[in-house]
């Protein structure tokens, strides 16, 4: 579907009749049925994806049809999993009982922001599911049935489940704001987690999850070809600062495995992250490897389910163990270190074969990584910076004005803020914060996190993403601002798709790229480009 | 219908009250039986929520962090919205109970022309929630007066400092007047805000009025129609000892006022109303964020699911990484 031109979604998103626009809905919410049409939900995962996941009810389908092929039982199922669900997890039992409808939430979702649509409202979002528990789950539903809020599970709940639950990005700000921290992204999870269970599910989530699986990355790029990537991006490297980077691949024995989301491999521009990558272990002469088997950061098992996530994360553990490496460095991705924080340990530690990681550059021990011995590159980085470790002509990025943008998960699940900003500060001369409400823990999701940065759902990831341009341009407008920094691939592509919309002339980058060019190697020539090939500021002519 | 329901729902208990007082025997019921059986089903109700809530495990560390971790010696930690220790926990629960801070970070949104988004600060209902739970409690423990004898000294004091202004006879209790503007205002505030209004289910509307209608007949003996205070004392103090027995003549809104009280105590444990115990236990906000310095058990953690295997990904690709110079272990 051709997405509209960004003057007129501007104008629909600020005056088409919407919640946010004042305009109120005539039938109650459970009366409003969802409406599968072209361009407002991502496609169904293929049959072939669904097999090889050995996931039920592999089949073909379609969303508009109103056949979705389920099984014939499938409410129990989903009832059934529910209540397994129920007796896993606290959080989702709280979670369903203890919403007082006090709405605090709503309109900090950038989801409802951006559409207007009132199920967007985190509390509404997760009433759809928690309407089929009072109904089954609670005296009062049993008793009082739809007075107390209950629904009985029908198709018509199955599809808004699978409408709403694929229009939550598990970013977790609701939870921010919620007076008892009830967690949407807990409640999406778990809704998708029951769709699967019937074989509801999309394939930009599946086909990934499936390539991470087979190929250890989610391009589903073979060992050579990663390897190759790598290369070319060190001609680039040498081409640039005349220095010669010299990668090794699944190397035994080396001190440090270095893991990072694959789209910094092979995707601009993520890319130029990676090359910044290169170059500052160049610069520090660090004892590590890449691998190929393990080489995706990037857990596309958090947007399925806790087994998936489980199976593609111990990839990570199975690696550093082979190689016999002493630690592990994660590179700058989101959603890879929410999962390497809040669960790694948990389901695949414990990582008693590796030793707490210390930096062997300035002997600093990361006692905040003692159990699962993994170090993000942020804080590695600012560590070096703060002994003085690196050479560095912050000059270099005066082409730059560059704002930070907190990724949704190393804000709201790590609480990794300050270490980013302190290596901007550094390598960049020209940094302004966007406004208070909108970075650290308020800070705005790109719109299209957790599987959801597919070009079928175009308008609704540039509505989506709506509050976080809202705040580039301001800098932009009031500071210049010219390059939103983050330290998310999935950002990094997905913020790179924003801005060309919202923000034409607003780049995006990881903070590594802005190191590796600030970066005053040894033995290096004299720096015309930036590591995009792009002048720099004095080096014009 | 959302609103209406529960406003006849109330009324209708009112109603059964006021009835039920003037009926033979009915005033023992009220007054002796339910109250009773109110308490074992509201101490009951709520041990039970809670005991099923602590049965279900918490498999992962999953707090909401709303501030700078632990990490590097020199960079400054937010010790309590991203608590490392305890003892920061502890901190975070506090406040959060006592203050309501997620609620004091509210903001509002607006969408402008451009498209622009505003944000603007939005205390209000932090505000008129706090100013509500806070004079409950100050209620519930003035009424602490008719169930103890001697009268302990904090209830004293309490009643002192609320009723300090000596407005009227018998002395008026500012709380009295607080409560009510607060229920007043989140009522208001569920039917004026409209995506409010549309979020509502009658269960947000039926406590509110339940509560307003105890407050109001409560407000009413005590100012308008003047029960008997003795006698009151009597029954009251006689429930606490279990020897509750009925003297004199007590006024029928006291009735009401006890019949109503009855059916929240009862009404309590299935509801909402529960935040009151969910508020401690919920996972985003007590679990300390140390999860990369110690490990966290998940009790149903499958050691079956492993990772597609090293030597499975080298069967299948070695030829390749041999041409590509990458290092195999079976030739
Ligand atoms: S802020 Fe929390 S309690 Fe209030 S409506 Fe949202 S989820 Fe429910
Ligand atoms: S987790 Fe994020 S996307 Fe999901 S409901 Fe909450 S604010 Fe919206």
């Amino acid at each position: 579907m051709a997405i509209m031109k960004a003057d007129k979604l501007g104008v629909s998103v600020a005056k088409a009749p919407s919640m946010m626009t004042g305009a109120i809905p005539k039938k109650d919410w459970w009366d409003v049925p969802a409406d599968f049409k072209p361009g407002n939900y991502a496609y169904p995962a293929k049959q072939e994806i669904v097999e090889y996941h050995k996931f039920p009810n592999p089949r073909l389908w379609d969303p508009e049809s109103d056949d979705w092929k389920l099984p014939e039982n499938w409410k129990e199922i989903i009832l059934q999993g529910l209540k397994e669900r129920l007796d896993k997890f606290r959080s989702l039992k709280i979670f369903m009982d203890c919403c007082v409808r006090c709405g605090a939430c709503a309109d900090k979702c950038h989801f409802f922001l951006g559409t207007g649509d009132p199920k967007n409202m985190p509390v509404l979002r997760a009433e759809l599911l928690r309407s089929v528990y009072r109904n089954d789950f609670t005296l009062a539903g049993k008793l009082l049935g739809k007075m107390a809020g209950g629904r009985e599970m029908t198709f018509g709940v199955l599809k808004e489940w699978f409408m709403y639950f694929y229009q939550c990005t598990e970013c977790r700000r609701c939870s921010v704001f919620c007076p008892y921290g009830i967690d949407t992204a807990e409640i999406t999870m778990m809704g998708r987690e029951l769709l699967h269970l019937v074989g509801v599910n999309i394939n930009w989530i599946l086909e990934p999850a499936a390539n991470s699986n087979r190929t250890g990355n989610h391009m589903g790029l073979q060992p050579h070809t990663f390897k190759d990537n790598i290369e070319y991006l060190c001609d680039d490297i040498e081409e640039i600062t005349g220095i010669r980077c010299n990668p090794t691949f699944n190397r035994k024995g080396a001190e440090v495995l270095f893991i990072t989301p694959s789209a910094d491999v092979f995707a601009e521009p993520g890319i130029y992250t990676a090359m910044g990558y290169l170059l500052l272990f160049e610069h520090i002469g660090l004892d590590y490897t890449w691998s190929t088997y393990a080489s995706e950061g990037g857990n596309f098992g958090l947007f399925t389910n806790n087994e998936m996530m489980k199976k593609l994360n111990g990839k990570m553990y199975a690696e550093a163990k082979r190689l016999g490496v002493k630690w592990i460095l994660g590179g700058e991705c989101g959603h890879m270190w929410r999962v390497l924080h809040q669960y790694m340990d948990t389901m695949n530690g414990p990582a008693d074969f590796l030793q707490v990681p210390t930096s062997p550059i300035t002997g600093t021990v990361f006692e905040n990584a003692a159990s699962t011995k993994m170090v993000h590159i942020s804080e590695f980085t600012a560590d070096l910076i703060k002994h003085g470790k690196l050479k560095l002509d912050p000059k270099r990025n005066d082409h730059r004005i560059a704002t930070y943008h907190d990724s949704c998960n190393p804000a709201r699940a790590m609480g990794l803020l300050e270490e980013p900003r302190y290596v901007l500060k550094n390598v960049c001369n020209n940094f302004h914060e966007m406004p208070e409400n909108t970075i650290r823990e308020s800070t705005f999701c790109c719109g299209s996190g957790t599987g959801l940065n597919t070009d079928e759902i175009m308008e609704l990831r540039m509505r989506a993403g709506l509050p976080r341009a809202n705040a580039v341009k301001y800098v932009r407008e009031k500071h210049a601002v010219n390059m939103l920094s983050c330290v998310c691939a999935i950002d990094r592509a997905t913020l790179t798709s924003l801005n060309n919309y919202w923000n034409p002339d607003v780049e995006v980058c990881g903070v590594s790229e802005l190191v590796g060019n600030a970066l005053v190697m040894e033995g290096e020539k004299e720096r015309e480009t930036g590591l995009r090939f792009e002048p720099l500021a004095g080096m014009e002519g | 219908m959302r609103i209406l329901t529960p406003f006849i729902a109330v009324l209708a208990l009112i109603a059964v009250g006021l009835v039920a007082a003037q009926v033979p025997g009915g005033q023992a019921l009220i007054g002796i039986v339910l109250p009773y059986l109110a308490f074992a089903l509201f101490l009951g109700g709520f041990a039970y929520r809670v005991m099923q809530w602590a049965k279900s495990p918490v498999p992962f560390r999953i707090p909401t962090t709303c501030g700078q971790a632990n990490s590097l010696p020199w960079i400054k930690q937010n010790k309590i919205d991203c608590p490392s220790t305890k003892l920061g926990v502890i901190a975070r629960m506090f406040l959060e109970v006592f203050l309501f801070r997620s609620l004091f970070r509210n903001t509002k949104a607006e969408m402008h022309e451009g498209p622009k988004l505003v944000y603007g600060s939005s205390k209000f209902l932090w505000l008129f929630a706090l100013l509500f739970h806070y004079s409950f409690l100050v209620i519930v423990l003035r009424h602490m007066r008719l169930f103890m004898d001697p009268v302990p000294g904090f209830v004293a004091a309490l009643e002192f400092g609320d009723g300090f202004l000596q407005i009227g006879a018998p002395v008026f209790y500012q709380t009295d007047a607080i409560f009510l503007g607060a229920i007043a205002f989140l009522f208001l505030r569920r039917v004026m805000l409209s995506n409010i209004r549309y979020i509502s289910l009658p269960a947000d509307y039926f406590p509110l009025f339940l509560i307003f209608g105890i407050a109001l007949t409560g407000i009413l003996m005590r100012y308008v129609f003047r029960a008997d205070v003795v006698a009151i004392k009597q029954l009251t103090l006689g429930l606490a000892t279990l020897s509750p027995a009925i003297v004199g003549q007590i006024s029928p809104v006291f009735f009401i006022h006890v019949f109503l009280v009855c059916a929240l105590m009862v009404y309590f444990p299935f509801s909402k109303l529960m935040h009151m115990a969910g508020v401690f236990m919920s996972p985003t906000r007590n679990m300390i964020n140390n999860s990369r310095m110690v490990r966290h058990i998940n009790p149903w953690n499958d050691p079956n699911i492993k990772p597609h295997s090293y030597a499975a990904y080298e069967d299948e690709f070695r030829e390749f990484m041999k041409d590509g110079g990458i290092p195999v272990e079976k030739e």
